[in-house]
């Protein structure tokens, strides 16, 4: 086999063959992925500790979330997820079009979810249910329902820092997909960009129960 | 006679450019070199000076608010700077993919980002140390450290910041060694030092993270007083202590298993023998890396956590310690009808057997919780994980780059200067802190900085012994250095190596390997294969 | 029972220490009997087979099971008979006698008080009849700090947000050091204290005294005492020289530079003020790490430490 003559462009010297680099690619994520569900294991963790502490307050805390706002949210990451799903499978089959309006919903979708979170923190800082030190709220029965809110703003603020950080690399897989990067041959990037998105939304996934639906 | 090749990876390309943006591992692996010895020059600065004023008792050359820094300092440098991202990322980084026989790590660029993040990282720190400096210990036990003055806040974000360089390290291991090993090493054909890098990604991968969360947890409560930590608000303080524990014990674990690693590999070479149990060593680091997740509360028996918490936790601890022995007994029995070469590596790899011993035999006291009681937060505790991590992970670090040095810079440094530096380092280090185990049994308490009239004949030869030990470094530093350009020429193999490394040039060209390798004999397989050293 | 303590090991004064120290021992030996096997072997052997010259012909043995079962079941039966060990005496340092005599501990940033069943207290010294029972009832008014007897082998972290408790029984009267042994700031190393054991008459004379404290004194000598047993010496010096906070030498009747810029002349008010409500008026370049002494300190007592701090002024002016 001769090498220096089949190589694609994309694939990198110290690689074989572009299944060993998809592979290897594809690996890596998985292990990133590993390290941000511990890094929410953390918060779950600090969750569970008050929870067991303090049951009491945590459910009176967790009706003041709004229910109606955390399920809509609930369906727009969902889809958000799908769309992405979409995105690559129109990548894999070469229609960059299709891709392209798929990449962009999903930034769409995103920023829906952004703005629906942004209604709900100003309400919430404008009632003064904030964590810790700031809280103010008189309305919750139970010992420190501050830290409910420290735990709530933490872990949902974690999680919209990863929306954000999601929504740049969405941007990028667009940019790429316009200078014809991608092709039915190579599109390990927009895959893995998929993983990293469903994750960030399988978070939400236990984030809304956990928060919203106390019982 | 041995030359240097013309072309190789330190001399092809030139210029500051091409190294600082360079995607050879070899030469990443050089920069991080460069980065954790300067590091390790920085914490070492730091432990004299708590010698120093440690020398008699009261004030010697600080004041107390200065030592509480300086000793925060010193260990949070060799913690994180120097010890954790340490083996891995120097020698690993170059020889990692040499042994696999790859042309390269699996994600090179991911490589140089994780170098460039350790070095944010370490900006950081140093801007948090000129700025109002950190005297919370390496530990930042709350409620203390969201109380006192200074830079806490950037200390954390440093930690935080050099854990991403740790983990982009992990991921890229892992990654390379599953797909990138030269045809026909199959995983039981792995050098052991493969395997000991193995484990310890795993644990980076897994641990870290959750010190990045314990650390965001932390600035938010300086910052904004979440209140989690705070038990005026309600928070547990002892709650910040399990999840840094969580990190931080089998953080102990990615110091020591590189280095068990590189002691695997010195052992059978300059015993020119097959390594005695090589699925025992192999297993045993997946043993040690499993339960090390499990017995974090040892660091905590009288913190208040329950006693039934205690009971459990100790003994996992001792659980922990078995594996650690089977190596033990692996490389005594691997030296046994061996030819046993007296090279400074060797010295080195002796130094690392005689006192990792002491220093794991000595968890022992602390594992058992009744004696822990008594010893806990005093220079026994001290003692003990100098004795580990300096005893043990130092060692092995200095024996691996004494045998990688001439693979790494092609020529090798005076051999005479070499044993007379292991000589002093090892001397002063026993003086130092052997020391430190009568203090701590006798009383008295870590980070003090005066202390009682009774203490004072012990601590002065601990001091002194730090002399000798530092003097020991400096000789250490001066002959590499001066081997750099006046060495002699190494010879592709010159201790007479089986592992795919030795096979090319030293140094080696930008790709590695002329041809790429194929796999014809086991790492240590000195039976059947004929290989000679050549110095 | 041994109480010049072993060349490791500080003195045994408590009933406790000697069982500690049985258990200490025995690892030791245990330690020592492994490392002589790995490091003994591993020395006999680099000397035995040096190679001089040539490589001389190897063994190639690279497994025996049956080496290898015995190496990790040896190891891991002494560790679950050490771990028991450690186990059942541990319980028994926690589970503290029933008749157990409680004194409150307080700790602070960087004292100790001890507060008795009969309302009096001291600082930095605990004094305890021998052969009884005691047992620490201990919580912190700031940060985390640790208890800790040497002599009785006995330690344990001082929580702000709960309680956590100690008991020994010395059974000889002495004197023992008490240091703190979790990192708590600047005056970490000095937070020291002593607990005095001593026989039951002087117990009760103690307990005595220390309810109708220092008559029979001047003000003046008095309150030198209280400098001392109450700890001021921790922080404050009578030579002029700086510690945590500021001299007492030349202080009265000093214009005092407060934080914050404003001053305020140091007259029996000010003094009196500081000691009780020390936060409320900082002197400039110190850091407000003074505790209270509300509660701690009788008026008279307050009367004596202001008449001395008074007496180490006036010297001054008789040298002018
Ligand atoms: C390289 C780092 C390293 C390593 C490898 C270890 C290894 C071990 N450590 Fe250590 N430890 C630290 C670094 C390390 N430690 C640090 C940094 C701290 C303090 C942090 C701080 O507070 O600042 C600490 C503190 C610490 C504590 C808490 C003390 C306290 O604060 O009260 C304990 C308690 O159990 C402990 C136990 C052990 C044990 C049982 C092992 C075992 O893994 C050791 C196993 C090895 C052997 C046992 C020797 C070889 C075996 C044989 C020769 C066979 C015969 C053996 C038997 C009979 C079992 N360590
Ligand atoms: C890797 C970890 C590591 C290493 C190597 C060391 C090395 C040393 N340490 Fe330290 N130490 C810690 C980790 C480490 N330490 C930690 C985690 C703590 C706890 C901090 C806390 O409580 O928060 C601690 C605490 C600590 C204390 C207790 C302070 C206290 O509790 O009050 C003391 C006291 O003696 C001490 C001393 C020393 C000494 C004398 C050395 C010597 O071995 C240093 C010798 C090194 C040199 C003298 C540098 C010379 C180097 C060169 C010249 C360049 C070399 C170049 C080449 C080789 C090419 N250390
Ligand atoms: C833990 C340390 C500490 C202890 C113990 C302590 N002090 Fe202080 N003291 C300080 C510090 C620090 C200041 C300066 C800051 C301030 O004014 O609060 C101070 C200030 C004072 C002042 C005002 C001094 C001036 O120059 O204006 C007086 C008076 C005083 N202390 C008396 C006492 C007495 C009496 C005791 C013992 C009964 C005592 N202190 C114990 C730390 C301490
Ligand atoms: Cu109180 Cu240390
Ligand atoms: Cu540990």
């Amino acid at each position: 086999m001769n090498h220096s003559q089949s190589r694609p462009a994309y694939l990198a010297h110290h690689f074989s063959d572009p299944a060993q680099q998809r592979d290897a690619s594809k690996l890596g994520m998985w292990i990133f992925i590993m390290t941000e569900i511990l890094l929410f294991g953390g918060l779950f963790l600090a969750y569970t500790v008050f929870r067991t502490l303090n049951p009491d307050m945590f459910y009176n805390a967790h009706k003041h979330l709004d229910l109606t706002l955390g399920t809509v949210n609930t369906i727009v990451l969902i889809t958000s997820s799908v769309t992405m799903a979409l995105a690559i499978r129109s990548t894999q089959v070469g229609k960059k079009k299709q891709t392209l309006i798929f990449l962009f919903s999903t930034l769409a979708l995103a920023a829906v979810f952004l703005v629906i979170k942004y209604f709900e923190y100003s309400h919430k800082i404008h009632l003064g249910q904030l964590p810790g030190r700031f809280y103010t709220y008189t309305g919750i029965e139970g010992t420190n329902p501050h830290i409910f809110f420290s735990i709530y703003f933490t872990m949902t603020g974690l999680h919209a820092v990863h929306i954000i950080g999601g929504m740049v690399v969405i941007t990028l897989m667009v940019v790429r997909t316009f200078k014809n990067h991608f092709s039915a041959e190579y599109y390990t990037p927009i895959e893995l960009t998929g993983l990293y998105w469903h994750l960030v939304d399988l978070i939400w996934i236990y984030l809304f129960p956990l928060l919203y639906l106390v019982g | 006679m041995n030359t240097i090749p013309e072309i190789n990876y330190l001399n092809h390309p030139k210029g500051i450019k091409s190294w600082l943006l360079t995607l050879d591992h070899k030469r990443i692996g050089v920069l991080y070199l460069v980065s954790i010895l300067t590091a390790f020059l920085l914490g070492g600065i730091f432990a004299v000076m708590i010698r120093l004023e440690l020398l008699t008792p009261g004030r010697d050359i600080m004041g107390p608010q200065t030592y509480n820094q300086i000793f925060t300092l010193h260990g949070a440098i060799m913690i994180f700077l120097f010890i954790i991202p340490g083996i891995p990322v120097a020698l690993g980084n170059v020889v990692l993919p040499l042994m696999l026989g790859a042309k390269d790590v699996a994600f090179p660029r991911l490589n140089l980002a994780s170098w460039y993040i350790y070095i944010v990282g370490a900006l950081v720190a140093l801007y948090a140390i000129f700025s109002g400096s950190v005297d919370t210990g390496w530990t930042f036990y709350t409620p203390y450290s969201t109380e006192t003055g200074g830079a806490v806040v950037a200390m954390t974000l440093a930690v935080f910041i050099l854990g991403f360089s740790s983990i982009f390290t992990g991921v890229n291991f892992v990654v390379t060694i599953h797909k990138l090993r030269a045809p026909g090493m199959t995983w039981f054909k792995m050098p052991l030092f493969i395997w000991s890098i193995y484990a310890t990604a795993i644990i980076q991968i897994m641990a870290t993270p959750v010190l990045g969360i314990t650390l965001i947890l932390l600035a938010l409560e300086r910052i904004v007083g979440i209140g989690i930590f705070d038990p005026a608000m309600g928070g547990d303080p002892v709650l910040f202590q399990h999840f840094f524990w969580f990190y931080s014990h089998p953080a102990v674990y990615i110091m020591i298993l590189p280095a068990m690693g590189v002691i695997s590999e010195l052992i059978p070479v300059f015993s020119h023998k097959k390594i005695f149990g090589y699925r025992a060593i192999a297993y045993s680091s997946f043993g040690i890396a499993f339960i090390s997740f499990l017995v974090w509360g040892h660091h905590m028996f009288i913190s208040g956590q329950s006693q039934l918490a205690s009971m459990i936790f100790s003994f996992l601890t001792f659980l922990v310690a078995i594996p650690s022995g089977v190596k033990v007994f692996n490389w005594t029995a691997t030296l046994y009808k061996g030819s046993i070469w007296l090279q400074t590596p060797m010295l080195y790899a002796f130094s690392f057997l005689f006192l990792f011993t002491i220093g794991g035999l000595t968890g022992l006291f602390l594992g058992t919780l009744a004696t822990d009681v008594h010893l806990t937060d005093t220079y026994f505790v001290v003692a003990h994980f100098h004795y580990v991590m300096m005893g043990g992970t130092v060692m092995a670090f200095l024996g691996g780059l004494h045998y990688w040095w001439p693979k790494m810079f092609g020529r090798m440094y005076s051999i005479k200067w070499s044993r007379i530096g292991t000589a002093l380092i090892f001397l002063g280090f026993n003086v130092t802190f052997l020391t430190q185990f009568v203090l701590g049994t006798k009383g008295m308490p870590r980070r003090y900085y005066t202390y009682l009239d009774q203490y004072r004949p012990l601590n002065f030869y601990s001091s002194v012994g730090s002399w000798i030990l530092a003097l020991g470094f400096i000789i250490t530093a001066i002959y590499l250095i001066h081997s750099l350009r006046k060495g002699k020429p190494a010879g592709n193999n010159p201790w007479g190596g089986l592992t795919l490394e030795w096979t090319t040039t030293s140094p080696p060209p930008t790709e590695n390997f002329q041809t790429p390798p194929v796999l014809t004999h086991g790492p240590y397989d000195y039976d059947t294969a004929d290989v000679k050293p050549t110095i | 029972m041994d109480t010049t303590g072993t060349l490791i090991m500080p003195p045994a004064g408590s009933t406790i220490a000697s069982e500690v120290d049985w258990l200490f021992y025995l690892i030791l030996y245990i330690s020592i009997f492994f490392f002589v096997l790995v490091v003994g072997a591993a020395t006999y052997f680099f000397i035995k087979y040096r190679r001089r010259g040539e490589i001389a012909p190897t063994s190639q043995v690279d497994h025996n099971i049956k080496l290898e079962i015995v190496w990790t079941v040896i190891p891991l039966a002494i560790v679950i008979i050490l771990f028991f060990l450690g186990f059942s005496l541990y319980m028994r340092m926690n589970i503290a006698p029933k008749d157990a005599l409680e004194v409150k501990v307080t700790a602070q940033r960087w004292l100790w008080t001890f507060d008795y069943p009969t309302g009096i207290n001291s600082v930095n010294e605990l004094v305890v009849p021998a052969g009884k029972p005691i047992k620490l009832l201990m919580s912190s008014n700031d940060v985390i700090h640790s208890f800790f007897v040497p002599d009785f082998r006995v330690k344990m972290d001082v929580l702000p947000n709960r309680y956590t408790s100690v008991w020994f029984n010395a059974p000889y009267p002495g004197q023992h050091n008490i240091q703190c042994s979790e990192y708590c700031g600047k005056g970490h190393s000095e937070m020291l204290g002593i607990v005095k054991v001593v026989s039951d008459r002087e117990y009760t004379e103690w307990l005595e005294s220390a309810a109708g404290p220092g008559e029979g004194i001047d003000l003046e000598s008095y309150g030198e005492q209280l400098f001392t047993s109450k700890r001021c010496v921790t922080c404050h010096t009578v030579d002029g020289s700086l510690n945590v906070g500021p001299s007492f030498l030349h202080l009265f009747g000093e214009n005092v530079y407060l934080q914050g810029g404003s001053q305020v002349r140091a007259d029996e008010n000010y003094l009196r003020e500081s000691i009780l409500a020390p936060e409320a008026k900082v002197v400039d370049g110190f850091e407000p790490v003074m505790p209270t002494y509300q509660g701690l300190l009788k008026p008279r007592d307050i009367d004596a430490l202001i008449a001395y701090i008074k007496s180490l002024g006036q010297e001054q002016g008789e040298q002018q």
